[in-house]
């Protein structure tokens, strides 16, 4: 029942497609300023129909209706509602719907809100955007169908991966699909831009709202995947430089430097081409992501099922998305030579693209190395975290310098009056760092630099805040945010870097065990029965000997049912200043349990900095909706 | 002309990596250690525990079968299955390859001391990353081969009474 409705809705959205496209065509042909009516119409029906087919996948995993495939793989009657609704987006199938639903509502909002502009710009994005959804439709209906059907219908489901069952989990791939695939909306409206020659300012205009909301999700979306690794994986680590965390990242770095190259093209009017291409490539790094993730090309963390079948439609897609776009960008470029004076904001905004396009390139390479490496040398590598740390972290030294300086430039051409004030704080940056070293604990030489340039950027953007407040001036509040906030982000991961404390321990029931002005002692063990798992939940006493503390930690060893599975949770207990993070394990045939204690300094900091840096974007938005559309 | 130059070397490049991303595609890249059933080893190199001598498929290829058994001191499932070996071990037409995984040498001498030792060639593989190319996760886990190298076996985890009934049916 539920797969009829939904395979008809999403067969009556692939008609309408046809249908905008067929008459944005008619329209194009006219000599009217206005979109027709029936544009309208077919958008607001096809927006709804998305939306229907989606609800109706949410309604099939809520009721438990195993004839779908999608719900029977991932579902179970004894799920939390909120993991059923879930495991709508948990899974290829349902993610992919997921997919056309923000691609069709980015469609929708970009035609009703840009009213201001060009008809022929609006109506080639409108086409472009169409292709994009009836790609992905014919994706859905012909490999990946969310409505497929199983028969005899089964009376029970296989259940949700249980490490996918957790809040920050839930709201990941939406919050990450706004993101990316929302940057399906200026691929197209670049390819417009071209065709329909709306260049320059009225384009950067038109845009820049929808790649600060696409950043912005972006930004939060990463976050929570993060936060998700962290409390669910168990290891103590946020960032693993996995396929699939790297795949988020990608597009993230072009989005930064689209929007910095943004301010540029709307207020000097220049880089109008270097912003075609970082729109283009936004959305093609996207989808080269979801390539790489869903085809199994690469192995990773991530459940998603390999088939090799998504992989090459993926492929095809991709490649005529990359063909036709670069085919459009050689017909229309033009080469033009800016001149543009070194010490000017103009300068620092390229500054900031080149590192973006430096660290793209980095984590690009270490993703797909290994695939070139297998194809063309038969040999497998992998390509772990020293790698990225190696290259990354010494330029983002230079790049927390540029970022200070780089918004106290003017436009076109500036003098270095405000050398004395960087010389200060400079000097304040090296004075704390060295005050943390001396008072606390030593660390690298790379370490003091990375401190200093994070201080650095900070205190460049406190007074940057103060001089505005003073002011009364609102209009830099935004970047002031994420540039400081940034700041705060590379100040605390290095120093949760070099002040974390891990101790990897076996013990038995009722035994104790100091170390480093600990003690741990395992307190308890017991079993308890929850509604969709059985737990062994292990009592420990931590005590901190110095300030003579202490606290309890419950570390679970959680047994599944559906589908049957172990896993370990951590005990967590977040702090302002820092985070105890305790794990244990059974070691097989041993009354011995493994137990790995953590003391993560200002982890909580971490996540709020960049909620901090989203805001940034969030706020410039609003500010934008006030001004103009 | 230049333009058209650097236009087709970013036309070639993109190709390129489209094409590599293709053949890749139709190269398994993930272990479906299921799938190893049939195929055949090569490229072994294994260093022996107690001398510097490398072992071959050419070494390997004058038995009628080797059983390839990972093991490892810290393993106690290896211990459970190490009755089953040395009763294997006696089996004339069945030579044993046992590859010590990330391991202390002492303490997997004091093992074979202990328990006896099955192994006509024993080996060791320090850092795990030879045990890879046999699609080793977790030890124990065992590998029969034939005289032509080709697999015909795989058991993940301990040999069992099952198991090793089934390895003497299969060499006779």
């Amino acid at each position: 029942m539920l797969s009829n409705i939904g395979n008809s809705i999403l067969f009556l959205s692939v008609l309408l497609c046809f249908s905008i496209i067929y008459y944005s065509f008619q329209n194009l042909k006219t000599n009217k300023d206005s979109i027709t009516k029936i544009i309208f119409q077919l958008c607001v029906l096809q927006s709804t129909f998305i939306i229907i087919s989606f609800l109706t996948l949410i309604a099939g995993f809520l009721i438990s209706d195993f004839s779908l495939i999608a719900v029977y793989q991932n579902s179970h009657t004894l799920k939390p509602a909120l993991y059923k609704i879930a495991g709508t987006w948990g899974n290829h199938e349902g993610s992919l719907l997921l997919w056309v639903l923000i691609l069709t509502l980015f469609s929708f909002f970009f035609l009703i809100l840009n009213k201001n502009h060009s008809k022929n710009y609006r109506i080639y994005t409108l086409i472009f955007q169409n292709i994009l959804i009836l790609g992905f439709l014919f994706f859905l209906l012909f490999n990946s169908n969310p409505f497929s059907v199983i028969s005899p219908e089964p009376k029970e489901g296989l259940g949700l991966n249980p490490i996918l069952q957790d809040p920050a989990l839930a709201i990941h791939p939406p919050l990450l699909y706004i993101g990316f695939v929302g940057s399906s909306i200026y691929f197209s409206a670049a390819i417009a831009s071209m065709l329909s020659n709306y260049s320059g300012k009225l384009f950067a205009k038109s845009i820049k709202n929808w790649v600060l909301v696409s950043w912005s999700f972006q930004t939060i979306g990463i976050l929570t995947g993060s936060i998700w690794a962290y409390y669910e994986l168990g290891w103590g680590g946020f960032w693993f430089w996995d396929p699939v965390e790297n795949a988020s990242l990608l597009p993230w770095f072009v989005m930064t430097a689209l929007f910095h190259s943004l301010i540029v093209l709307e207020k000097r009017n220049l880089l109008y081409f270097w912003v075609i291409i970082l729109c283009i490539l936004t959305f093609i790094l996207s989808v080269t992501g979801t390539f790489l993730i869903r085809s199994g090309i690469l192995n990773s963390v991530h459940t998603f099922a390999n088939d090799p079948s998504r992989g090459i439609f993926i492929l095809i897609f991709l490649s005529l998305m990359i063909f036709t776009s670069v085919f459009v960008l050689f017909k229309k470029l033009k080469i033009n030579s800016y001149n543009v004076n070194f010490y000017s904001k103009e300068t620092f905004v390229l500054i900031n693209n080149w590192f973006m396009i430096f660290y793209l390139i980095t984590v690009m390479l270490g993703t797909v190395y290994p695939i070139f490496t297998e194809v063309l040398n038969d040999s497998k590598v992998s390509v772990g975290p020293p790698f990225y740390n190696t290259v990354i972290i010494p330029v983002v030294i230079f790049f927390l310098f540029f970022m200070s300086i780089g918004p106290k430039v003017r436009w076109i051409k500036d003098n270095l009056k405000n050398l004395n004030v960087i010389l200060g704080i400079l000097f304040f940056s090296i004075l704390i760092n060295f005050l943390i070293f001396y008072l606390f604990k030593s660390y690298s030489l790379i370490s003091n630099f990375i401190i200093i340039s994070s201080f650095f950027l900070i205190f460049s953007s406190l007074i940057d805040f103060v001089e505005h407040f003073k002011n009364h001036s609102i209009k830099n509040y935004s970047r002031i945010i994420s540039h400081m906030s940034f700041g705060l982000l590379v100040l605390f991961i290095g120093l949760n870097h070099n002040f974390s404390l891990e101790k990897d321990l076996n013990l038995k029931l009722g035994e104790k065990i100091t170390f480093e002005g600990y003690s741990l002692k395992f307190e308890k063990l017991y079993l308890k029965e929850f509604k969709n798992y059985k737990a062994i939940i292990g009592e420990f006493e931590v005590n901190n000997l110095k300030d003579n503390f202490n606290l309890s930690l419950y570390p679970q060893i959680r047994i599944y049912e559906n589908p049957n599975t172990l896993t370990y949770e951590a005990s967590i207990k977040t702090g302002i200043l820092k985070d105890y993070y305790l794990t244990m394990s059974n070691i097989d045939r041993s009354d011995y349990y493994n137990v790995k204690f953590q003391k993560k300094p200002f982890m909580i900091w971490i996540w709020i900095s960049v909620i901090l840096i989203s805001l940034g974007g969030f706020l410039r938005l609003f500010k934008n909706e006030k001004k103009n559309y | 002309m230049k333009k058209k130059i650097i236009k087709s070397i970013i036309l070639l490049t993109i190709s390129f990596i489209l094409g590599i991303f293709f053949i890749g595609l139709n190269k398994s890249s993930t272990y479906n250690t299921k799938d190893l059933i049939g195929s055949k080893i090569s490229k072994i190199q294994l260093i022996q525990l107690s001398e510097n001598k490398i072992i071959t498929e050419k070494e390997l290829k004058n038995n009628d079968f080797t059983l390839i058994n990972f093991w490892a001191s810290w393993c106690g499932p290896c211990r459970d299955e190490h009755p089953y070996l040395l009763k294997l071990s006696n089996e004339t037409k069945l030579k044993l390859l046992g590859v010590n995984f990330k391991d202390n040498k002492k303490n997997a001498k004091q093992f074979l001391d202990n328990l006896g030792n099955p192994y006509d060639y024993i080996t060791t593989d320090n850092s795990g990353k030879q045990s890879i190319n046999f699609g080793v996760y977790g030890i124990p886990e065992s590998i029969l081969i034939d005289k032509d190298l080709i697999i015909i076996k795989k058991i993940i985890g301990p040999i069992n009474k099952k198991d090793f009934e089934s390895i003497k049916k299969t060499i006779e």
